[in-house]
């Protein structure tokens, strides 16, 4: 019964509250949509937790929605296996070592601590254990970028056709369970912190003109050609 | 053409006394909130200095403004990927230690000190930290500290010069500096809006108004990716640390459009400050920027466009520019400056920004040394009169600071303006004092390349003008101008009471 408000319940009551929260806030809240930069304050260090941080945790994301979207690609030889957990166990390593200089910075930098929210300080712990357990799934229970596949990978896709089965995670061990737990807990703090961010990535600027002009008066009106 | 009405200024350096009063109005009204405190979106820096934040002409530190690549401008901060790359970390932005640690002070020690036979103090406090500080940098802390082997001697617009001018300024008899105000020039090709990547389908965080220029900040908008910081070489973005938003100087635009004249112009001492409407053509902002540095002020001066010109009238009308616009344009203080009497020049222009706030450069004090127990001007004549036809050879300034500050470089430009601000001078002199002969007078105007009419009207706007002359407000006030923008049948239509959002009838 536990389990399955963990795993069948939780996660969507998890994702309703991203989704809406977060709607309400763009709609009537927009102002407080911010990246809250900190690097006015203090540069040095964020340099090296911010950057590792990010290309790390970007790119473990990226890892675990691929494989659940192309699980096929992700079943490979096991010559391949070695190359794939060996570069997932570094870059949890890498991801870890800026959130770690992240949370040292906000505890030693007076200035930076006077800027760090309550919120701020629960979503940096929650990132930074759930990083840990990560690490040490990989570390402890090896091969899984390849029973991923055959567990996660499934549970996903019954969350998403809105028809959980648990038994595909149930039996895991309870490392592995607590992570997906995390993940979801994630995705419940998204809309009362500074995640936000993420959902307003400037893709725009890729093709937009350099020069933003805005009319105050429509312009149609006035131009006569 | 495209033709667009752009709210522009000039700054009379030799009336600024550097009282600050400027900044403390812009202070009193914009930014005394938590956040803001090391915001000075007016400051007034003392030149030669290295001015606010530290080094900001340095864009080798600051990668400011744009670069010409051949024949292309790009960012010289990042292209747009780079943009992208880089959102986690700005490798060039500033932090608040090239400004100053804003603080106050426990007056509350003063009070409660015990009684003791030393002078109760009340200590400096930050106001991020709340902690006691060192005070180390200050709101013009470099104040009046011209010849400062620490601020004067570091000021990058120095490298214009060569090594004996350098030295020449150290020594003691030739020390010397003057005041620099400076707000947000409102770009035509601003570098804060290029660099801004906000908006993840929906950009505008940062951007020009269309119909008067003034560049503002979305704070709704605002993400805090911090480039725009960087963007802007003249680092009048300033970041706001406590709400996470960048804020800048606003031209008061709500004074603007009430009719008032923006706060930093209204209380200026000085009567330094002057604002009215130009016209230019946008369609030719690229390649006005795109020029080589030397001829830079020229094609600023040439996109410029007269407000009495019939096709430039026509092509303003066409673009929805009301007559009153065009009548404040054609009374505006800025376009007799700046495009007819060209003695008003961009500050920096090599940043490529077209900044449309421009400086008339001052004269300079002349050269003076010890001789014989008592100061001798160099080349004064028998009743001790200062050389003023040639004031400009013997400035304590070398003429290539004032190019490198003013005209990318280019001194003939500089001289050019000098040149006539010197003829008005003697003309003038000559007008009231009556000690110069008429054939001085006549060789000074000729090498100012202007007349007496000229020199007399730069002569009364200068110094005699009243207040509506240097403030030619343009019709912003939207509920009291718009008929005149407007179709007054459109106008009746937008502005009553209806719905934002067209209801479609179904079924
Ligand atoms: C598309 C992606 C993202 C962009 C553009 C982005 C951008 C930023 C920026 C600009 C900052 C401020 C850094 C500074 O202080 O100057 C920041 C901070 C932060 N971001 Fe991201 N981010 C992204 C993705 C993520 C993701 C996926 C997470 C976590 C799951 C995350 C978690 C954080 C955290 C915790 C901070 C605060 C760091 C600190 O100062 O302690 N970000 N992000
Ligand atoms: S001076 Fe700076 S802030 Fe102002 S418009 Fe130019 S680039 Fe932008």
């Amino acid at each position: 019964m536990l389990d399955f408000v963990l795993f069948g319940i939780f996660p969507y009551v998890a994702i309703i509250l991203a989704f809406a929260v977060g709607i309400y806030r763009y709609f009537n809240d927009r102002i407080s949509y911010s990246s809250f930069s900190s690097q006015f304050l203090e540069k040095n260090t964020l340099f090296w937790g911010s950057v590792p941080w990010h290309y790390g945790i970007l790119a473990i994301l990226l890892a675990h929605l691929l494989a659940l979207i192309f699980p096929s690609a992700w079943m490979i030889v096991p010559d391949h296996l070695y190359v794939l957990e060996v570069s997932g166990l570094a870059l949890a390593l890498f991801t870890l070592v800026g959130l770690g200089f992240l949370l040292l910075r906000r505890l030693d930098n007076a200035r930076v601590f006077r800027v760090t929210s309550v919120m701020d300080w629960i979503l940096v712990a929650t990132l930074l254990v759930q990083v840990d357990m990560g690490f040490m799934v990989a570390l402890f229970y090896r091969w899984g970028s390849q029973w991923y596949l055959y567990t996660a990978v499934p549970y996903l896709v019954s969350l998403l056709s809105f028809d959980p089965q648990i038994q595909y995670i149930v039996t895991l061990p309870w490392l592995v369970k607590l992570h997906i737990i995390g993940g979801f807990v994630i995705i419940a703090l998204f809309p009362f912190t500074r995640l936000m961010h993420l959902v307003t990535f400037p893709f725009s600027y890729l093709w937009r003109p350099y020069q933003v002009v805005i009319w105050n008066r429509s312009r149609q009106s006035k131009r006569s050609k | 053409m495209d033709i667009r009405a752009q709210v522009s200024m000039v700054f009379h350096l030799d009336k600024c006394i550097g009282c600050h009063t400027c900044s403390v109005a812009c202070k009193n009204i914009w930014t005394d909130r938590k956040g803001t405190e090391y915001m000075w979106w007016n400051n007034v820096e003392t030149k030669p200095g290295t001015g606010y934040p530290t080094l900001w002409q340095d864009q080798d530190k600051y990668k400011g403004g744009w670069e010409k690549k051949e024949d292309k401008l790009s960012l010289k901060l990042q292209g747009r990927i780079g943009a992208l790359a880089n959102i986690f970390f700005n490798p060039s932005l500033p932090t608040i230690d090239d400004y100053y640690e804003p603080w106050t002070y426990r007056y509350e020690e003063l009070f409660n000190a015990p009684p003791g036979d030393d002078q109760p103090t009340a200590r400096p406090v930050s106001l991020i930290t709340s902690r006691p500080i060192d005070i180390e940098a200050g709101p013009n802390w470099d104040d009046d500290l011209g010849g400062s082997q620490l601020y004067a001697k570091n000021d990058p617009v120095l490298k214009n010069s060569t090594e004996e001018e350098r030295h020449l300024l150290n020594e003691v008899e030739r020390n010397v500096f003057f005041y620099l105000p400076r707000i947000c020039n409102h770009c035509l090709n601003p570098g804060c809006v290029a660099a801004c990547p906000a908006g993840a389908v929906n950009p505008g965080a940062m951007y020009k108004r269309g119909e008067d220029g003034i560049v503002l900040i979305s704070p709704e908008k605002c993400r805090a990716w911090r480039m725009c910081v960087s963007g802007c070489p003249y680092k009048k973005v300033y970041y706001n640390w406590a709400t996470g938003k960048s804020e800048k100087c606003i031209l008061c635009y709500p004074r603007l459009e009430s009719g008032h004249a923006p706060a930093c112009f209204h209380v200026c001492v000085g009567r330094v400050r002057f604002l009215g409407i130009l016209l230019y053509d946008a369609d030719r902002i690229q390649e006005t920027a795109s020029v080589n540095d030397t001829d830079l002020v020229e094609a600023q001066r040439a996109i410029i466009q007269d407000p009495f010109d019939f096709q430039v009238i026509a092509a303003a009308k066409a673009n929805g520019i009301s007559d009153a616009m065009i009548d404040s344009a054609q009374k505006s203080p800025v376009y007799k400056f700046v495009k007819q009497w060209k003695i008003a020049l961009p500050l920096s222009p090599q940043f490529r920004t077209l900044p449309m706030l421009f400086y008339v450069p001052p004269l300079l004090p002349v050269l003076a040394t010890m001789k014989n127990g008592h100061y001798e001007v160099a080349g004064a004549g028998e009743k001790g009169m200062i050389p003023l036809l040639t004031s400009l050879e013997q400035a304590r300034i070398p003429l290539s600071y004032m190019a490198g500050l003013f005209a990318a470089g280019n001194k003939k430009i500089v001289e050019e303006v000098y040149r006539k601000l010197i003829a008005v001078r003697i003309y003038m002199r000559a007008k009231s004092v009556m000690d110069i002969p008429a054939s001085e007078v006549q060789q000074a105007l000729v090498s100012g390349g202007t007349t007496e009419e000229e020199a007399l009207a730069i002569f009364q706007l200068t110094s005699r003008s009243t207040f509506e002359e240097h403030f030619v407000i343009p019709p912003l006030a939207r509920e009291m101008n718009i008929e005149t923008t407007v179709d007054p049948d459109t106008h009746k239509q937008d502005a009553g009471f209806g719905f934002r959002k067209i209801i479609k009838r179904r079924g």
